[in-house]
Parts: structure tokens; C-alpha cells; sequence
């Protein structure tokens, strides 16, 4: 059987700067993951939408325009509405440190702030994936 | 969970959880695959290839709206789609971008979107394409539009897989020398010139035409006049048709082609030879699969490695290290 990690890389809400979002998702392709892309400009209702169809393990949220705290919450509940309460939520961009408790709350695994080396986010993905639990 | 039951009763986790399944080739994929089976057959399959940007997610984008919107004559359609990137040979990994360009279509329950990776699997599409569309078609999507890697001139899985093989070309990506290449151009069913606003398509649409007409002499009268693709004499001889996807437009005339293809294979009995020929096609290729399987099970430890020293050392040809290998077969 092959099994290869699915990831969504989504940028919802309404700023332009996608460069973060391709190279993470590039990294993760070279880290053997299948990665997909939806481009600029998604809506909590289309990340969610296609995280369902893609049947992906792990979704990473690039968020820069500091609506993270609106646009998270939502995200997480239509996963969750969806059944898809398992999926591993990541978030990368600009998020300020005092809002990331509150993210880690909502069940976000990790923050990645500027900075993150891409080889640390593709190893712990590896590490939720593979070590999680048999549905 | 019995998927079967779950996708046929429209539960798209369900089904988004068997298509992973039955890409990974898990046991019970093929579990739910041989409930699922006798409701295949349903879907008009429908194979968008052509070169890299030449804007095949986009018009498959516009066909799939097009297919949602009911007309005078028929309802709307439940529309899948299977749209299947290269794999790094490399890494393994993917990205997967075809979504980018069917942003238009989220927020539709009557639309199935799924990305696949082509997992080292050389002809434009995955190994698994063929059993993904199986599940969709079983799922109950009328219109599954299977979108393949950038395609050059060998990637012509697609034809054994689709009804109908639309090839998307765009002018200025080649020449009549490029066009009169065998492969990609024999298979399309339809011609689409895509980015038709662009310089150069009244050349391009020259070319493709002049390729048709050797391949169809019948396209001219004897007056040397073009009889056009209306042709019924002969059987169907690919429309060659111009489109600007990003703007709507032509798309209307593809629909209507898709639909002309589709009368022809049913009125001519080609619908049941092409359902013959790619079930006949998929079970060579799983039995081949199986069959090597099995018998590099059933090969001791060691033996292959040493056939290969043999090799290198020239002390056996290719040939009769075959016959030795091959007595392994249990």
C-alpha cells in the first residue's frame, strides 16, 4: 500500500502575498508530500470544502493580513461540522504572540512564524500524521 | 464504515475517504470497489489533455459551470473532476495546483473536485485514475471531466479512459511539424484552440485542419472544397473549435460538441466497443501488476540479485537468466 501525506496549503482572507504559502508548499513536495494548492483569496467555506473533497491529513493556513483570529475559528468549526476533526491545522504568516494561545486552543497544532525553517515543519507533519491514531 | 452504501447515498466524506483508499490500492478500497461496481458505467467520461498552459483547468472550470447550469433541454448535471499533476521523480512528493483555476466552482454540492498525483506513472495519468472514476461514476456524477498532467505527444492514456478526448491546443506552442506528430493529435475526439485571442490562432487552427484533412481525406469534395466536420459519411472527424476560457467564451460550442461526440458513440455502437476496450485494458494492466507481484514473491532470497551478477558478468544473456527466473513461478 502507498500512502502519501496529503497537505492543503490555503491562504484565506484577502491579502496578496502568496510567496510563504509556495515555498512552504514546494518543501513539503520535496519532502515526498502531495501538496495542494488553492491559491489566493479562499474563504473559510472553500478551505474547508477543500479539505474534504482532497481527503487531506494536515491543512496549513498562510494568513498575513492579521485576520487570523476571525478567519482560524471558522475554519476549524467547518472541519470539525465536516467530520474532519482529525485533520491537523497549521498556521503560518504573521500572527502576533499573544493570539497564538488562543489558536493553539482551538486545536491548531503549531504557529510557524516568519522565519521557520521548512525542514521543521515537513518533520513535525510527519511526526502528526504517522503518529496518529488509527480512526 | 461501509463505504459503499455511504457513497451511494451522497456522503462525500465517504467518498472522499474511499477515492484515498482506492489510490493507496488498500484492501478495502477494492472491498467497497466490488459493491460499487454494477452501478459504473453511468458517467460520461470526458478527457481534457493538451500541453502545459495551454489552459486546460480553465476550460474544464467553464465546462463544469456550463454542465451545472439547467438548459432548455436537460438539467443540470452533477460534474466530478479528476485533475491528475506529475510527481516529483525526485522526492515523490507533489503539488497539486489544478484547483487554482476552479475557484468558481467551490461552494457547489454538485461538484466533486479531486487532485491526483501521478505517482511515477508516465502516460498522463495515475495508476489509479481509472478506479477514482469508477468510484465517481458509482457516486452518481453524470459528467466526469479527467484532466491530464501537461500532456506532450506520448501521454494518450487518456483516450483508453474517456468517451470523449478533448485536446487543448493554444496558438504559438508549435508548428505543422509538431501538429503532424503522431500521438496527442490522433487521439482528440474534439479540438479546442484555446486562448483564441491571441496572435497566431488563425495559424494554429490552419495547422490542426491540414493534419485533419491527411488523416481524413473525406473532409473535401472533389472540388477540393472543405466539406467541414459535419462529414457523417465516415463516422466523426474532430471539430476544431476556438475558445477563450478565461472569458466564456466558445464554451457553449465545445458543450454542444461533447454532446454530438457522445450521439455518434451511441448511434455507431462505439460507446460499447470503447467501454469494452478500456475494461479490457484495465484488467491487463491489473493483472499484469498482480502477476509480477506474485512471482517476485515467489522468488528466493537472493535470486534475482544473483541473476544480475550473472549478468554483469556476462556469463548469461537476458534471455536464458528469463527462462531460469521464470521457472521460480509457482
Amino acid at each position: 500500500m502507498d500512502r502519501k501525506i496529503r497537505v492543503l496549503i490555503a491562504k484565506p482572507g484577502l491579502d496578496g502575498h502568496d510567496r510563504g504559502a509556495k515555498v512552504v508548499a514546494r518543501a513539503l513536495r520535496d519532502a515526498g508530500m502531495e501538496v495542494i494548492y488553492t491559491g489566493l483569496r479562499q474563504t473559510p467555506e472553500m478551505v474547508a470544502e477543500a479539505a474534504l473533497q482532497e481527503d487531506v491529513d494536515a491543512v496549513g493556513l498562510s494568513i498575513l493580513s492579521g485576520a487570523h483570529m476571525a478567519l482560524v475559528p471558522r475554519i476549524m468549526e467547518l472541519l470539525r461540522a465536516n467530520g474532519q476533526e482529525n485533520v491537523h491545522v497549521f498556521v503560518g504568516g504573521i500572527i502576533p504572540e499573544e493570539d497564538v494561545p488562543a489558536l493553539l486552543n482551538l486545536g491548531v497544532r503549531a504557529v510557524y512564524g516568519p522565519g521557520t525553517s521548512t525542514s521543521k515543519v515537513a518533520e513535525e507533519l510527519e511526526t502528526w500524521v504517522l503518529g496518529k491514531q488509527p480512526e | 464504515m461501509d463505504y459503499a452504501e455511504a457513497v451511494r447515498s451522497g456522503n462525500r466524506l465517504a467518498l472522499a475517504r474511499l477515492l484515498t483508499l482506492v489510490e493507496n490500492g488498500d484492501p478495502e478500497g477494492r472491498k467497497a470497489m466490488d459493491a460499487l461496481f454494477p452501478y459504473t458505467g453511468q458517467a460520461h467520461l470526458i478527457g481534457v489533455t493538451g500541453s502545459p498552459g495551454t489552459g486546460k483547468s480553465s476550460l474544464v472550470n467553464q465546462l463544469a459551470l456550463a454542465y451545472r447550469r439547467p438548459t432548455a433541454g436537460a438539467a443540470a448535471r452533477r460534474v466530478a473532476i479528476v485533475a491528475v499533476d506529475p510527481s516529483s521523480p525526485f522526492s515523490g512528493g507533489a503539488l497539486l495546483g489544478d484547483r487554482v483555476r476552479m475557484r468558481d466552482l467551490s461552494g457547489d454540492p454538485g461538484i466533486f473536485i479531486r487532485s491526483m498525483a501521478s505517482r511515477g506513472t508516465v502516460g498522463g495519468l495515475a495508476r489509479a485514475t481509472a478506479a477514482v472514476v469508477q468510484v465517481l461514476d458509482a457516486a452518481g456524477y453524470e459528467i466526469i471531466l479527467v484532466e491530464t498532467v501537461g500532456a506532450g505527444q506520448s501521454e494518450v492514456d487518456i483516450a483508453r479512459l474517456a468517451h470523449t478526448t478533448l485536446v487543448v491546443e493554444a496558438p504559438g506552442l508549435g508548428d505543422d511539424i509538431q501538429a503532424s506528430k503522431a500521438g496527442i493529435l490522433e487521439i482528440a475526439d474534439i479540438l479546442v484552440v484555446n486562448k483564441g485571442d491571441r496572435p497566431g490562432v488563425e495559424s494554429t487552427e490552419r495547422f490542426l485542419r491540414n493534419m485533419l484533412e491527411i488523416a481524413h481525406p473525406e473532409m473535401q469534395d472533389e472540388a477540393g472544397n472543405e466539406t467541414g466536420s459535419g462529414n457523417k459519411k465516415t463516422g466523426w472527424i474532430p471539430p476544431i473549435l476556438r475558445t477563450v476560457a478565461t472569458r466564456n467564451s466558445g464554451i457553449q460550442q465545445v458543450l454542444e460538441a461533447i454532446e454530438n461526440h457522445k450521439a455518434y458513440l451511441q448511434s455507431s455502437g462505439e460507446w460499447q466497443r470503447r467501454d469494452r476496450d478500456r475494461l479490457l485494458f484495465e484488467l491487463n494492466a491489473i493483472l499484469r501488476d498482480q502477476l509480477y507481484a506474485r512471482w517476485r514473491q515467489s522468488l528466493p532470497e537472493g535470486a534475482y540479485n544473483h541473476a544480475i551478477d550473472l549478468l554483469m558478468e556476462r556469463k548469461q544473456s537476458i534471455y536464458s537468466i528469463l527462462e531460469a527466473l521464470l521457472q521460480y513461478h509457482a
